[in-house]
């Protein structure tokens, strides 16, 4: 798994780049990325060929007339967009939100799982 | 600098220097405890004429595990995030980036909040403080007779 440059199209709005972790094992890859204030229904998680995009709207409740004075979350997008290598099965993506957590959980194809190979010795 | 010479070619290492020395120059206001940006959790501050307004970006953290204490006029939020690398030797940890361990924020009030009418909330890994103004401090009208 590669990250690549956002598209020019995907850039237009701006948006942060969220912290990530990923983690590999034998099975498949692990990501979690932070994505504070981002409500399940907000998260915006897409394959496209090999693309993995994960994109989220920050939705804060602010009092009438808030006048801010020191603000280190200035805009209120997340996007982050990761190339899959071919031995990952996008269609078995698992995806859980917990706290502004993304985990998002990358299983490999089945025939690209881990085999040992039985040496005889004849 | 002669150990700026001895690597010429990481290029990454001096964007990274460059973007610390470019912070350093135009951070408005450095603070003894640290930079403004860039810490764990990030916070954004802001007002309105009964409240100050205080959001820290913290996800993934027990909200039970938030400490929030207002003490002379400063308030510090602190906990601990857990890590999630593995830490059996079959895992790789590709991109470590996420921030682990203890952390502890500071903000020092304006003089008109009041420590008794604060109210905390934890949605979506954002934690909301709400300081309620003195009532004596809000703009009031003066009759006249």
């Amino acid at each position: 798994m590669t990250q690549t440059a956002n598209k020019p199209d995907e850039g237009r709005r701006d948006a942060v780049l969220p912290p990530v972790d990923v983690i590999e094992d034998a099975t498949g890859i692990t990501l979690f990325a932070d994505l504070p204030g981002v409500a399940k229904e907000q998260l915006n998680l897409r394959v496209e060929a090999d693309t993995l995009t994960i994109e989220g709207e920050v939705g804060l409740t602010t009092p009438e007339g808030l006048q801010a004075s020191h603000a280190e979350v200035q805009v209120p997008r997340y996007r982050r967009v990761f190339t899959l290598s071919k031995e990952l099965d996008a269609g078995k993506i698992a995806a859980e939100m917990n706290h502004g957590v993304l985990k998002l959980r990358i299983p490999k194809a089945e025939h690209a799982q881990p085999r040992k190979v039985q040496i005889r010795v004849s | 600098m002669i150990y700026r010479s001895l690597f010429p070619r990481d290029i990454y290492s001096e964007f990274d220097r460059l973007q610390r020395d470019l912070q350093q120059a135009f951070d408005a206001s450095p603070s003894i405890r640290g930079f403004g940006r860039g810490g764990y959790p990030a916070l954004n501050v802001g007002g309105t004429a009964q409240s100050v307004e205080i959001y820290a970006f913290a996800p993934g953290l027990d909200p039970e595990k938030i400490d929030v204490n207002i003490d002379r006029g400063v308030l510090t939020i602190e906990g601990e995030r857990a890590s999630v690398l593995p830490t059996d030797e079959k895992s790789a940890v590709h991109i470590n980036e996420r921030f682990a361990g203890r952390f502890r924020r500071v903000v020092s009030l304006p003089d008109d909040a009041d420590p008794s009418a604060v109210s905390a909330e934890y949605r979506d890994g954002v934690l909301h403080l709400s300081i309620r103004r003195r009532e004596s401090a809000l703009p009031r009208r003066i009759e006249i007779k």
